[in-house]
């Protein structure tokens, strides 16, 4: 086990590199300076600005500096809010998202594998098809387009909610981006539960339990439900990303002061280190729980671990 | 079968020969009786048309400034069918221009990620061994990558240009298609028809453009259909944050963005695009969902 994990970690490292390598040199390659919108400056004051921000340095010292600062956990000065760093502006913006993020997954955890398993239970019935019905439109439906029709019905029209804001992460402002935020993945979840346990349930070792009088509650929830999870494990990964850049849209629609209003505004205003700070720090984050989902699959299915 | 020698057919009267069907003919066969997917194209082929034919016809410009009409609602008599933007400008026309740069994007970034997609997981399974390995191991450091946030950094870098759009999205989309490509090739390129190809003398080269490309045909076209989607709404998501096309163009996702500012005064704004991408991505969907049953032999 204490192999595997270091293993996994190893194998983290040069994506880790990867992503902070092609994001740094993809910053540098950009025609002109990021000064250069700014009002025509003395030649003097650009040098002294460069020099301050090592710019005037080869690009491979300036590969290595960034790299050491990374290596303190330090992502830079923003080019545009002169007085904040990046770690700053992160530091601020993370909590909500984080929050945010947290919810969503929650919601799409505990809505989307009873409406699989329930979608399971009821194969080709009625239940079935409504409930895959819903999944494709959360499917289909962009959650650009969802965001914004929720906070136009219940928002504008109904006026029940706020349509927007942040309130302080009051639950009346939280409640409509969660949903927002974790109706694709509660649509991506309850299919994938739908499918895995139609297999499971199919299984011999289902045949056996039933045949020994087990009751359908205790069949389902202890015999077919654990292989039936790991295809979702797996999922993991991939739905954190992907609620990791809704967030991005979701935080715009509603106004919410997370990563990712900022990362939008940074890109819009071409704030190169905070771009390229969010991009790693993000990166990071991803990298790591993929990591972890990796632990935690290999922890559940000891056929993985042993294998090369 | 079709050419068969007469001789060898039954005399008339008597059995009819069974007519020869082609996988095209056999997929399409069973594609026909499927109500929802045949439906999705008729919607898809007249959505395209209205896209591409149809603004000749409305008698507004692209960017054509009625200034009788500002936020209009949709009305028969002014001629504004679908309401007015907040420039006064006609929503039906801008809608229909967005759809061309959204299907453009669509096919074009596709195309991109199959070709990608197709040679380098060809090319990787066929080689196998070392190459095999290191390649897509290649493919894997890259799907851990916030790719989505590389695409938005390098709108930042190079400006936001069309062209580019269409490179990044389809340079994201090409992972998949190269995995799926690679597990086919692997199991294609054991068989004999492609042993009888090398044991006549025929290049390596040849042998993957030649033998193993035309057998991946039918789970390409099945993964191409859900890649359609995916670009149209990757397309949009980078133009509802204003890092896609630009104005004087605009796009369905553009005019999301627009017409979530206005909504409380002006809901069609946001109604109309979102409609059209909505049943778009809808239809892509069932048809993607169609021929997948239609080509997927084992759903016979």
């Amino acid at each position: 086990m204490v192999s595997f994990v270091l293993k996994r970690l190893l194998q983290a490292v040069p994506t880790l590199l990867l992503v902070i390598t092609l994001s740094f040199f993809l910053m540098r390659l950009a025609p002109g300076g990021p000064f250069d919108s700014e009002i025509q400056a003395p030649p003097e004051i650009e040098a002294n600005l460069k020099a301050a921000y090592h710019l005037d340095r080869p690009l491979l010292t300036q590969y290595v500096l960034y790299l050491g600062n990374l290596a303190r956990g330090d992502l830079g000065p923003s080019f545009k809010y002169r007085d904040r760093s990046v770690n700053d502006l992160i530091a601020t913006g993370f909590p909500v998202s984080l929050r945010l993020g947290a919810w969503a997954m929650a919601v799409a955890l505990l809505a989307g594998v009873p409406l699989g398993i329930w979608a399971a239970l009821r194969h080709n019935r009625a239940t079935d098809h409504a409930v895959m019905g819903v999944a494709l439109a959360g499917i289909a439906v962009p959650n650009f387009v969802v965001a914004p029709v929720l906070a136009l019905v219940f928002g504008v029209t109904l006026a029940w909610l706020p349509a927007g804001g942040w309130g302080d992460g009051h639950w009346r402002y939280m409640l409509l981006p969660v949903l927002a935020l974790a109706f694709p993945q509660v649509a991506y979840i309850a299919r994938l539960m739908r499918a895995s346990m139609i297999e499971a349930l199919a299984s011999p070792h289902i045949r056996t339990a039933r045949a020994k009088g087990l009751a359908p509650a205790e069949v389902v929830l202890r015999h077919a439900l654990r292989p039936a999870l790991l295809p979702l494990v797996s999922y993991l990964g991939p739905a954190m990303v992907g609620i990791v850049t809704g967030s991005v849209v979701i935080e715009q629609i509603f106004g919410l002061p997370g990563i990712g209003r900022y990362f939008v505004q940074a890109a819009l205003s071409r704030d190169y280190t905070l771009v390229l700070g969010v991009v790693i720090f993000y990166g990071v984050l991803i990298v790591l729980f993929n990591l972890l989902v990796d632990l935690l699959y290999g922890w559940l299915n000891p056929r993985i671990r042993y294998e090369g | 079968m079709s050419e068969m020698p007469q001789t060898m057919s039954p005399a008339p009267g008597t059995l009819a020969t069974p007519a020869g069907r082609s996988l095209a003919q056999d997929a399409w066969r069973r594609l026909r009786t499927n109500r929802a997917a045949m439906v999705s194209l008729v919607l898809l082929v007249l959505i395209a048309l209205a896209c591409f034919v149809g603004p000749w016809f409305i008698g507004w410009e692209l960017d054509e400034v009625d200034w009788e009409a500002f936020r209009a609602p949709p009305s028969w008599e002014s001629g504004h069918w679908l309401g007015t933007d907040a420039n006064g400008r006609d929503l039906l026309t801008r809608t229909l221009y967005g759809g061309q740069v959204s299907l453009t994007v669509a096919v074009v970034a596709s195309a991109v990620a199959l070709v990608v997609g197709v040679l380098y997981g060809a090319i990787a399974g066929f080689a196998g061994g070392r190459t095999d390995a290191l390649m897509m191991r290649g493919v894997d450091i890259l799907y851990a990558l916030p790719f989505l946030f590389l695409v938005i950094l390098m709108m930042v870098v190079f400006g936001r240009n069309i062209v580019l759009i269409y490179v990044a999205i389809g340079a994201v989309e090409w992972l998949d298609m190269a995995r799926i490509v690679r597990g086919q090739t692997l199991a294609l390129k054991r068989q004999e028809f492609v042993e009888a190809a090398r044991a006549l003398g025929v290049g390596n080269r040849d042998i993957v453009m030649r033998h193993i490309i035309p057998n991946l045909i039918g789970p390409v076209i099945v993964f191409l259909t859900l890649t359609v989607p995916k670009v149209i709404l990757l397309e949009s998501f980078l133009s509802f944050l204003g890092l896609g096309v630009q104005e004087p163009l605009t796009s369905w996702g553009a005019l999301i963005s627009e017409g979530k500012d206005m909504m409380a005064r002006a809901p069609w704004m946001l109604l109309v695009p979102s409609a059209f991408l909505t049943i778009t991505l809808f239809c892509l969907n069932f048809l993607g969902d169609g021929l997948r049953d239609a080509l997927d032999p084992r759903g016979r």
